[in-house]
């Protein structure tokens, strides 16, 4: 599979993700400027972490009116898989692409440290390479990843299975403790209705080595690796 | 005779006005002396920063000239922006820890802030891309009235800054004591890599070429933040100085820090320095000085956010963001192309030339005409007095009721100085680049280099309270612990970088400690054979006639061949052997015990530097031949403290430890708590201990079996202790959110 991430601004785990998928996965993946139009003929679209433009208006509040997002729109609609982690994830949702939105910390500080999510969808792009209740051991590093939207949006996306990954303790149960930022229903990452488009605030690319904590992050990338 | 224009409307310049821009008479004499008349208004300016203590060193650099600066590893020493380090595998380090006191007292955020961002600069300018950052801070006492309000700033800002520009906090220490109450610390250090042979430099060659400004424009913040917010004492006035403050943009700083590592591999920049403190005066007479060439600016060619702005503020404003480039002549475009590729500007403002003057015009007017050796080489060097104080009053040493030793864990748990200081490191960004192998927390952080098998460890270190007792001994005992805590990690020391922190050197007593410090530093620097390749000094540190104690900031950097044998600080397995080697035996002298309980001691045991390297090379031996599991250095809280820590492997279910004390003749406050000497906790699988154990005897150090680690997380030190390791472990884990979020 062909993978372009997308370099804005003061991204920051734009190399930390390509890196992930060249050197540690052996995937064909290239750095995609966030003022072409162009994506590449890639097949997946990564938004990397970061702090877009400072993220000084609002977390991924400019990036998404940065001109490659017009093609990442029409590459949506189109049904190509376009996941965004973090930053990545603050821009889906300001471009609408995702449902929801990602405010302050429920501490209100920046928050950097491993937490587990449990996978609650394993029927996804993102996930089929895992299964359902699977805990996993990943990094957050964020001030912004209070996952919040309307009721009756988080009943309809619960219903679709659109909540893909939810913080949980160690052994995958549910607990106040375990909810790092405050998300609304523990969530911390979603999909489209469509499933072709994925936002996750915890951090893969960071999770790919043992030496360096975890390798859980190869879950997500090997499920969509595995499509083609 | 060259001369500059005083501008309609300028105060007039006299001694009066020299004095009030912080130079002495016989400085304004000098200058006079140096220019054959009175400097305008601008010139005066000029002078008063490039002459100030904290650009000049002109009270330290007599001492500073005492260090060991030089290894077969060092490929720069001081007098570049940074100094760096052959690493091996064809990569450099270049790393420097600079202070940002004084700012940071008087607006904790942006002085924090703009702290990193102005050491990240100094690394970049190297041609290297900064790939950790660490900070020494200290607070007043934890419950004095503002410790709360400038913690929050400082870790605030410090995050804030880090995060947004991608550089990975890894490590760092906090202290708080109330010799800090009216003047905090915040050294702030940046380490980089580059490849070999490609490092840049801040020396302006071939007149002709052309000057380029790059990044922010230029505003009226950090006026005289140098001069006079650096380099003097602080009062209650000094609240007043908050416009010196710098305000930092850290978006901005990671296009620059991009848009320079891009520029830097077109080969047209011949020179590049931050405009740090003395922003474009600094920047523009040093790069010329260093070259033995001179140098002219157009100011009205300099972006300014507010066109009001006089040639005097834009010469001396310290806003932040701002490089100053020499290009090769004809290659501009090349340069420009790649900054606008980043959406930032470079405009070519003026150029090198052949005369050696620093020459600023304005609106058609020369307002400035110096030259540029005495702008930027001839500020006075002075040798200051130095001696004791005439009246030496020995710190009362308070003596309570000796505690029970497991109630004297629990307190020291608790201190917000021994404490998890998760709360703090939690708020950094301390993954981002991927190279994180330990991070904050541990001994020494470890960073991975990707593609090869090496490793970096860092530490910074301080230990004030022992300066306090000793300026001599606290340096070198500063040097060994922070060295030691690398080596802890199986890292060989091979640099140093300092950050020395005293109060006003034109007092004897304090040029003394400072005086003390450096040989310190300069004894222990020699005899662990890691050179200092950078540093800077502090002078000032005082409010309302009261200094702070010496407080010499040593960050050690360390290398290991092998980045799979890192060792970390937390017992492994249930049955292994639980060992300790020391230098000497442990004092209360300095001690957090000290601080809580009373009972210290007014001298500190001596170091012997000889069995201080032994230990370090044992270490690294041990750690390379897998033969150790962990290894955590004895340091706040002694011996027991630095027992329980290795057993808070927050990673996985907590293991014990079991010692019998009163066998190993070790059932005594003062070896439990005590400080001061050197002593290492070590685990090893007992198949290894007799090999490990030569290792250090070998070297003339004993190690001792004193116990083993257990599955039943229970810390028993027998007879004294016996207490459930989780619930220690909350102690340690909530003291520091806990006391926050009550009583406030």
């Amino acid at each position: 599979m062909k993978w372009g991430v997308v370099r804005f601004p003061g991204s920051l785990d734009d190399s930390d993700s390509l890196y992930a998928l060249r050197d540690v996965m052996g995937q064909d993946a290239t750095m995609l400027w966030h003022k072409d139009a162009t994506l590449d003929g890639v097949e997946c679209v990564l938004l990397p972490g970061g702090f877009s433009y400072g993220d000084y208006l609002r977390a991924g509040a400019i990036a998404r009116f940065s001109p490659i997002m017009r093609s990442v729109e029409k590459f949506a609609s189109d049904g190509g898989l376009v996941i965004g982690t973090c930053n990545g994830f603050q821009i889906l949702c300001e471009a609408h692409l995702l449902p929801g939105a990602l405010t302050r910390n429920r501490s209100l500080s920046f928050i950097c440290e491993e937490i587990h999510v449990r996978v609650e969808n394993a029927r996804t792009p993102f996930t089929r390479a895992m299964r359902q209740g699977d805990v996993l051991k990943l990094p957050i590093k964020h001030g912004e990843g209070l996952y919040v939207a309307r009721e009756a949006e988080l009943l309809q996306m619960e219903e679709r299975g659109q909540v893909i990954l939810r913080y949980c303790d160690a052994d995958g149960r549910d607990s106040e403790d375990a909810n790092p930022n405050g998300s609304t229903r523990a969530i911390a990452a979603v999909a489209n209705d469509r499933f072709n488009v994925f936002g996750m605030m915890p951090h893969p690319e960071h999770a790919v080595e043992a030496m360096l904590g975890s390798t859980d992050g190869l879950g997500i990338f090997r499920s969509i690796a595995s499509r083609s | 005779m060259a001369s500059a224009k005083s501008l309609v409307g300028e105060p007039r310049v006299d001694l009066e006005q020299a004095r009030a821009h912080g130079l002495s008479d016989a400085e304004f004499e000098r200058i006079r002396q140096l220019l054959g008349r009175t400097p305008t208004f601008t010139e005066l300016g000029a002078f008063s920063v490039m002459w100030s203590e904290h650009c000049s060193y002109k009270s330290s650099r007599k001492h500073l000239k005492t260090l060991p600066q030089k290894s077969e590893l060092v490929v720069q020493g001081p007098g570049e922006n940074a100094g760096a380090i052959d690493v091996g595998d064809g990569w450099v380090a270049v790393f420097k820890i600079e202070s940002h006191n004084h700012p940071s007292y008087v607006e904790p955020y942006q002085g924090a802030a703009t702290g990193v961002g102005g050491i990240l600069r100094d690394i970049f300018t190297m041609g290297a891309r900064p790939i950790a950052s660490m900070n020494s801070l200290k607070f007043g006492a934890f419950d004095h009235p503002r410790t709360r309000y400038l913690l929050g700033g400082v870790v605030g800002g410090i995050g804030g800054y880090g995060n947004c520009v991608g550089v990975p906090t890894v490590a760092g220490e906090v202290m708080f004591d109330a010799a800090y109450n009216g003047n905090i610390l915040v050294n702030a250090f940046c380490i980089g890599l580059a490849r070999a042979g490609e490092l840049w430099s801040a020396k302006a060659r071939g007149p002709g070429n052309p000057v380029l400004y790059v990044g922010s424009a230029t505003g009226r913040d950090g006026i005289h933040g140098a001069s006079l917010l650096a380099s003097a004492e602080f009062d209650a006035e000094s609240v007043a100085k908050r416009p010196t403050v710098q305000v930092g943009d850290p978006f901005t700083e990671k296009l620059l820090i991009e848009a320079c590592l891009e520029a830097g591999k077109t080969g047209a920049i011949v020179a590049i320095q931050d405009m740090g403190a003395a922003g474009l005066t600094s920047s523009s007479s040093e790069m010329a000085a260093r070259g033995g060439l001179g140098i002219e600016i157009d100011l009205d060619r300099v972006p300014l956010r507010d066109q009001s702005l006089t040639p005097y503020e834009i010469l001396l404003s310290e806003s932040q963001e701002r490089m100053l480039i020499v290009a090769e002549r004809g290659r501009e475009r090349e340069l420009e192309a790649v900054f606008e590729k980043w959406d930032l500007h470079a405009i070519v403002i003026g150029e090198i030339t052949d005369d050696q003057r620093w020459r600023a015009r304005w609106r058609g007017e020369i307002v400035a005409d110096i030259p540029v050796a005495a702008l930027a080489d001839d500020a006075p060097i002075y040798d200051r007095p130095a001696h004791p104080p005439v009246a030496r009053t020995p710190a009362p040493i308070r003596r309570s009721v000796e505690p029970r030793a497991d109630t004297a864990l629990r307190a020291m748990l608790s201190s917000p100085n021994v404490a998890s200081k998760r709360w703090v490191y939690r708020q950094y960004d301390s993954i981002v680049q991927g190279n994180t192998v330990v991070g904050p927390g541990g001994d020494a952080a470890v960073l991975r280099i990707k593609g090869s098998r090496r490793a970096l460890a860092l530490k910074v270190d301080s230990n004030p309270r022992a300066c306090a007792i000793d300026p001599y001994l606290g340096a070198v005992a500063s040097v060994v612990e922070a060295a030691r805590n690398v080596a802890c990690t199986g890292a060989r020391p091979v640099g140093i970088t300092n950050c020395l922190n005293y109060g006003n050197p034109e007092r004897p007593e304090i040029m003394l400690q400072f005086a003390e410090g450096v040989r310190g530093l300069g004894d222990a620097a020699r005899a662990l054979g890691a050179p200092v390749v950078s540093g800077n000094v502090s002078f000032y540190n005082e409010t309302e006639g009261r200094a702070i104690p010496p407080t010499p900031t040593i960050a050690v950097l360390g290398v290991m061949t092998d980045v799979s044998r890192h060792v970390t600080a937390h017992f492994k397995n249930p049955g292994d052997v639980i060992a300790i080697v020391r230098t000497a035996q442990p004092s209360l002298a300095a001690s957090e015990y000290a601080s809580i309980y009373g009972g210290g001691a007014d001298a500190l045991p001596a170091i012997d530097l000889g069995r201080e390297n032994a230990l370090i090379e044992a270490l690294v031996a041990g750690s390379e031949q897998g033969l150790i599991k962990s290894a955590h250095d004895v340091s706040d809280g002694g011996l027991a403290v630095a027992v329980a820590e290795a057993c808070f492997n927050p990673e996985q279910a907590k293991l014990g430890a079991e010692i019998d004390l009163a066998a190993r003749g070790l059932a005594g406050i003062v070896e439990l708590f005590g400080e001061g000497a050197s002593c290492v906790v070590i685990s090893t699988g007992t198949p290894h201990f007799q090999a490990l154990r030569r290792e250090f005897s070998g070297r003339g150090l004993k190690l001792d079996d004193i116990g083993r680690v257990t599955a039943d997380a229970r810390l028993k030190l027998a007879p004294l202790i016996d207490e459930d390791v989780n619930a220690l472990y909350r102690i340690y884990e909530d003291a520091l959110p806990g006391r926050l979020a009550s009583d406030g």
